[in-house]
């Protein structure tokens, strides 16, 4: 038999990156006690070499390999170069969150090498089961990472209910991706598309196979009505985690839904674009009115999540470039945004005591004035008040939904975001017009402050400079469609 | 100007640098230091800003001033600012109030004095941005922008229900201007990928939508005026805020709504601003009377100057709704005048807050015995807040009766009842406070103000007096520019 090798060029930060998962296990093995940093800094040694692979391989050419399983387009190098850098400053961010509470171990890093390759894998599929491995590698880390702290009953809870709720979102997923093959016969991607056009297939069963699609689609982004463990797993996760979970698998879901609805099932946009709608409208409403009566923080910001995944739902709506663009402008800014402020929770926390509540944010302005200041930058890009990047975001996904001619949805949306003001307003208030109820002094170190600062800036500076971001949104995805 | 500087870049930019400065000078142990960089920065933004009207052309009606750069392509918006005789008079009117402000915030403000200064100055910088911008993204961006540090004013130097108000304030005029942002896609869709407010002047839009667009506009510009009935966060916002706070929020926050009717409303949807007028001239006619018979009863007299000046904006309204020059131009002076008057009165207001730490009517009385300097002030202000000729208060408000007169006899009969009621309330409570015989111990130990407070209320009474016996200088700017707007209004887009 004659044994043709694929072309592992296009995969190749992939496949570094599984090598060195295993470095990293092994040199946590082999690491005494007191040098746990070692697998921290390989950890970070790795996503820097993927980094530069990911680079060196960028074209604006389309390589598929592993007989058209995998592909590697512009979208798919960009999105994984911003999974690499949220990764790395997520483990930034939590450093010391993590060697305070003894979960500086090799375990934490390995798991969350193991989900960033699950994304990357979810970003380059091309065809339904890499797809699926994809996911299920990511998803099977998180709930790991989740239970992490095995002692702490919330913890452990939360990570039972995200276990059964995100089986069962696979099991929905898998069982539409059957009924699709069923319809047409093909797992690929790109075939699927170019048999969907020649209406060879049962449109009917095609249907029911993209509502159960849709549906998995739902509960990975965290969009109502499959929204209902975002707020447990937010909360129970240590917070660490929840920033993870927060942050870099938008990017994946991102990918997650151009590769199953927009390449494979494009041209069935008159059926999914009803679905999303209804969607992203119960998502603002649940998560917006939801956030107001929270009193714990993390769970607020769940909820904030599911508000902004309606939003970014609407991005799709209008089905074409600049939509998808507008789409994924807005997952960056999130993630951004997202980023600052569970950082800011963790800045909160001390040895021995975990921010969790609104109220501890109280009178942060007179503490230091300076993160203060950072995080009002952050609340109010959340809310989408200019000249925030929060309100770019807004902006040019509500453009795309006027483009559409869903006036009266973007009325929703706005009218559903001036709800959501009110809770980021919240958390200024209480931090500029409340008086402080503790005087602890707050101490990061040099690198989460400089990171920090420069995330806070990064809101206000994107705001006020948007074209490169949106250049950059608008180029990966034209140049994969 | 021949030369190609970037002077209205320089007006907006300026104060918002030195705000920052500001910011960096830290805590209050350099206080003093805050104060006097925020001083010099306001009295710069001045400066800079009178070739404004030195270099200004009063007989075209095109911009001036023009500076365009492209800000970011993804959706064709530009950095495109300029001004006309709307713009520019309001411009100079914020540049003008801001050093007055910082002075009044001088030796009162003790707590984040850097903040307090900063956050003036970063306003009025943001403010000069939104009279100056022709790209509506840009006049979006600096029109919210501008919610931020009003909020955080109120919010943090407030009084005890500052919460509330600051909250209220903050989401009342966010829900406005989001549907106006709405308003404004829909605009940049139709007329092909553009933001160019001008472009938008030209656009014909079928009547339907004229009016949705006029609605969402409407919207956001009733809240910021404030018209009835979405008038109600103004009091609460004016009586919770610091004395800077109220004097910017009534001589310049409201007239950002004045100046976008004229800038959106009337010329973007012509036919529908015909089509509403009379709606338009009734919310007007009720801010006047009824809003005016409010005010009446107020016992606290922050609430009665903030309930006076919605009685006074609604004068503004009116004016624009008759689509005449008399109604435009007096609208036009009547939002200048207003921003010396009610600026002057809160000051006053805070001159005795400061001393007495009360706001209510009951708590003075025999003023006059103690402060008689300050009570010929406030009594020259007093008479401008209800009308009083040879005031800048009657120039505005006669102009206004006179273009309704030509519209409809009973909308003159209407507006002129605020020549009672204004007199009633204003001076009422004037006799209340300052005249009569000493009441209480706390008035026996007042001072009468110091030099500092004399000169802030002396300049504004030199502009009151000036404006009212002399208004041509304003009227001039602005002729041109009405007249304009004027035939554009009145010719139908169908």
């Amino acid at each position: 038999m004659n044994f043709i090798p694929p072309d592992f060029a296009p995969a190749s930060s992939e496949i570094f990156m599984l090598i060195m998962v295993c470095v990293v296990m092994l040199a946590d093995l082999t690491a005494g006690e007191n040098k746990r940093y070692v697998a921290y800094l390989l950890t970070q040694i790795t996503l820097v070499g993927c980094t530069v692979l990911t680079f060196l391989s960028f074209s604006t050419e389309t390589s598929q390999t592993f007989s058209g399983m995998f592909v590697d387009d512009s979208m798919a190098d960009i999105l994984k170069l911003m999974v690499y850098g949220t990764v790395s400053a997520v483990l930034i961010y939590s450093y010391a969150y993590i060697s305070d509470r003894g979960m500086l171990r090799g375990e934490f890093f390995s798991l969350i090498l193991f989900a960033t390759l699950g994304m990357m894998v979810m970003i380059s599929a091309s065809h339904f089961l890499t797809l699926y491995i994809g996911l299920e590698l990511l998803s099977l880390s998180l709930y790991a990472l989740v239970a992490l702290r095995r002692d702490s009953v919330i913890a452990t809870e939360a990570a039972m209910k995200f276990f059964v709720l995100g089986a069962l979102a696979s099991g929905f997923l898998l069982y539409g991706m059957s009924m699709v093959y069923g319809a047409t016969g093909t797992l690929h991607i790109s075939q699927l598309a170019q048999i969907i056009q020649s209406e060879a297939s049962s449109k009917e069963v095609l249907v029911v196979g993209l509502v159960f699609i849709v549906a998995g689609i739902s509960f990975k982004l965290s969009a109502a009505p499959f929204h209902m463990w975002a707020p447990d797993v937010y909360q129970g996760a240590p917070t660490a985690v929840t920033l993870f979970i927060g942050s870099a698998p938008k990017f994946a879901a991102f990918g997650f839904v151009m590769r199953l609805l927009i390449e494979g099932m494009g041209e069935m946009v008159a059926d999914w674009q009803g679905m999303l709608v209804i969607l992203a409208v119960m998502s603002m409403a649940v998560g917006n009115l939801a956030a107001i009566a929270q009193e714990n923080i993390k769970r607020m910001l769940a909820y904030s999540t599911i508000s902004h995944m309606g939003f970014l739902l609407l991005g799709f709506i209008s089905a074409d470039s600049n939509g998808y663009s507008s789409a994924l402008f807005y997952v960056i800014a999130y993630v951004l945004m997202t980023l600052g402020t569970f950082a800011m929770i963790m800045l909160l926390c001390r040895t021995g005591f975990e921010a969790e509540n609104i109220s501890d944010f109280k009178g942060l302005s007179k503490r230091n004035s300076w993160y203060a200041f950072i995080t009002l930058l952050l609340m109010f890009s959340l809310a989408g008040i200019p000249p925030m990047i929060g309100f770019y975001a807004k902006l040019s996904v509500l453009q795309a939904v006027v483009n559409a001619g869903y006036i009266w949805l973007a009325v929703i949306a706005v009218l559903f975001s001036l709800i959501g003001a009110f809770y980021y307003l919240r958390i200024i208030k209480l931090m500029y017009f409340d008086e402080p109820e503790t005087d602890e002094p707050i101490t990061p170190n040099s690198e989460v402050k400089i990171l920090l600062s420069a995330n806070g800036f990064a809101v206000l500076a994107l705001g006020i400079f948007p074209q490169a971001l949106m250049g950059l949104s608008l180029y990966a995805i034209q140049n994969s469609m | 100007m021949s030369f190609e500087f970037p002077l209205l870049s320089l007006i907006i930019w300026l104060p918002i640098v030195f705000g920052i400065a500001v910011f960096v000078t830290g805590d209050d142990r350099n206080a003093h230091l805050a104060r006097w960089i925020s001083l010099v920065g306001s009295v710069l933004g001045l400066l800079v800003a009178l070739p404004l009207y030195t270099g200004f052309d009063s007989t075209t009606s095109t911009m001036q001033f023009v500076e365009s750069h492209i800000w970011f392509e993804r959706f064709n918006v530009n950095y495109h600012i300029g001004v006309d005789g709307i713009s520019m008079p309001l411009i100079l009117l914020n540049c003008f109030i801001t050093p007055l402000v910082i002075g009044a915030g001088w030796e009162v403000i003790k707590e984040r004095v850097s903040q307090y200064m900063g956050a003036f100055l970063v306003m009025s910088g943001i403010v000069n941005g939104v009279f100056a911008s022709l790209d509506a993204m840009l006049f979006y961006v600096f029109w919210e922008a501008s919610l931020i540090p009003m909020f955080l004013i109120i919010g943090i130097w407030g009084g005890p229900n500052r919460v509330y108000a600051a909250i209220k304030f903050f989401l009342y005029t966010l829900l406005g201007s989001l549907l106006m942002l709405i308003a404004f896609i829909y605009l940049y869709q139709t007329s092909g990928g553009s933001f160019a407010i001008q472009d938008y002047h030209q656009l014909a839009i079928p009547l339907i939508p004229q009016i949705l667009i006029f609605v969402a506009f409407l919207l956001a510009f009733a809240v910021k005026v404030p018209m009835w009935p979405v008038h109600t966060w103004l009091p609460d916002a004016h009586v919770e805020a610091p004395t800077g706070g109220s004097v910017v929020l009534a001589a310049i926050l409201l007239k950002l709504g004045g100046y976008g009717f004229l800038r959106f409303s009337l010329p973007i949807a012509p036919d529908a601003s015909h089509f509403l007028a009379d709606m338009m001239i009734a919310l007007s006619l009720i801010a006047v009377v009824y809003i005016g018979l409010i005010a009446l009863m107020q016992v606290d007299m922050k609430k009665l100057i903030a309930y006076s000046s919605v009685a006074h904006m609604g004068f503004v309204t009116l004016g624009f709704f008759l689509f005449n020059s008399y109604g435009l131009e007096g609208a036009m002076v009547q939002m200048i005048s207003h921003g010396f008057i009610s600026g002057a009165m809160f000051l006053c207001v805070g001159i005795l807050y400061d001393r007495l730490h009360s706001r209510q009517i009951a708590d003075y009385g025999g003023v006059v015995n103690k402060m008689p300097t300050f009570a010929a002030f406030f009594m020259l202000f007093a008479m401008a807040n209800a009308g009083l000729p040879g005031t800048s208060g009657f120039v505005g408000e006669f102009m206004v009766i006179m273009g309704s007169i030509k519209a409809n006899f009973w909308y003159a009969f209407l507006a002129a009842t605020t020549l009672i009621f204004g007199a009633a309330y204003t001076l009422w409570m004037y006799k209340r406070v300052v005249f009569g015989a000493v009441t209480n111990s706390g008035v026996e130990g007042l001072e009468d103000i110091s030099k500092r407070e004399f000169a802030l209320l002396a300049i504004l009474a030199i502009s009151v007096l000036w404006i009212g016996v002399y208004p041509y200088p304003l009227t001039d700017v602005m002729h041109a520019t009405i007249d304009h707007l004027l035939i554009h209004v009145n010719n139908s887009k169908l």
